[in-house]
């Protein structure tokens, strides 16, 4: 960096640039798990504090999700989809961003201890962690299997949902954890399958990019097999009651369904990935009804 | 900087000084409720 850069004036960021860098869009699942696995422990807790247990996983989101775009802003200034992101994009100084990302995971961290309890905030602060440093800045940029364990940073939401509450952690949990670790990969390679040119062109490896379609389509039937486990898990551990059960098994199978289309065809062209997209956009609806169904099984059963 | 460009950085100041005002304000009614939340349940301590 030559002296000119370094003392030109920084950029006056926009607050809206602040928000779009903790992705709210993807905030959204990721508050909604967490709300389920509050709604669904046994025991109460002070709506007040309920109301801030989830704030924080929010900002804990937020704050990984700023790092995230912080570490890999040269990344996405060469894919389409992330090219207008506030860093790419020039609209933001990478500095600011840290700052951002640094003082929103040390603040959601400390106030969800102050307000719920230690061990809640001890989860959200791995998972946090877990993000920026395992699956970002580690496994991402170096294996194809990276969403594999990246999912994990976002299955931890119902688990401090839950612990806010009991201030515990048990079977039912990680149950939960189990559904959206295993549910990650499906979810997220059959958007690969349809993207796949751009994250090509940004050189992150990418299961279609490094192994083919082939072996993704496989791995996409392989992963959705073992969530098909995880996900009948609470009924067969006797955990959850019918509501779930019900919902779980014919929402699975057609998850099941979907995915063997996938895992059949053998299809290249870009514009014609029906199938996989369909994979893609049933699989959010997917989670959503499975864990609203956890609610609403907590309590109707109560 | 021309002078556009300085308008530009004062209205952005400006917005972002009103949003972290209301955000302040937020939090000081957050941790107030969270106090009285506290207070209320602290009988089990």
């Amino acid at each position: 960096m030559t002296t000119a850069t370094m003392i030109s004036t920084p950029i006056t960021a926009h607050w809206r640039d602040f928000l779009a860098l903790t992705k709210p869009r993807v905030m959204t699942l990721v508050v909604f798990t967490g709300l389920c696995g509050l709604l669904a422990a046994p025991g109460t807790i002070h709506p007040v504090l309920a109301f801030t247990a989830i704030l924080c996983i929010a900002l804990g989101a937020g704050s990984a999700a700023s790092l995230n775009q912080w570490y890999e802003a040269d990344i996405d200034a060469k894919m389409k989809r992330t090219a207008n992101r506030p860093l790419p994009a020039g609209r933001m100084d990478r500095q600011s961003a840290l700052h951002f990302g640094v003082g929103l995971s040390f603040f959601s961290v400390i106030l969800m201890g102050m307000a719920t309890n230690w061990l809640a905030a001890a989860v959200l602060a791995v998972s946090i962690l877990f993000y920026v440093f395992i699956y970002t800045i580690w496994l991402k940029p170096r294996t194809a299997q990276n969403i594999v364990i990246g999912g994990a940073a976002g299955a931890f939401p119902p688990v401090i949902g839950w612990a806010a509450v009991t201030g515990d952690i048990t079977a039912m949990p990680i149950a939960l954890f189990m559904l959206i670790f295993f549910w990650t990969p499906p979810h997220f390679w059959a958007l690969a399958l349809f993207v796949k040119t751009d994250y090509a062109a940004a050189g992150i490896p990418m299961l279609p990019v490094v192994s083919g379609e082939v072996v993704t389509r496989r791995q996409i039937w392989f992963y959705t097999a073992i969530m098909a486990v995880a996900a009948m898990a609470p009924v067969l551990l006797r955990l959850t009651g019918p509501i779930y059960g019900t919902v779980a098994l014919l929402g699975t199978a057609l998850f099941a369904v979907f995915a063997f289309q996938v895992y059949r065809r053998r299809e290249s062209d870009q514009t014609r990935m029906q199938p996989e997209r369909r994979l893609f956009k049933y699989s959010i609806l997917y989670l959503f009804l499975l864990f609203g169904a956890v609610v609403v099984d907590r309590w109707v059963m109560a | 900087m021309t002078p556009e460009e300085e308008d530009i950085i004062r209205a952005r100041q400006k917005s972002r000084s009103l949003v972290t005002g209301l955000l302040l304000g937020f939090f000081v009614i957050l941790f107030f409720a969270i106090t009285l939340a506290k207070i209320g349940t602290s009988d089990t301590l």
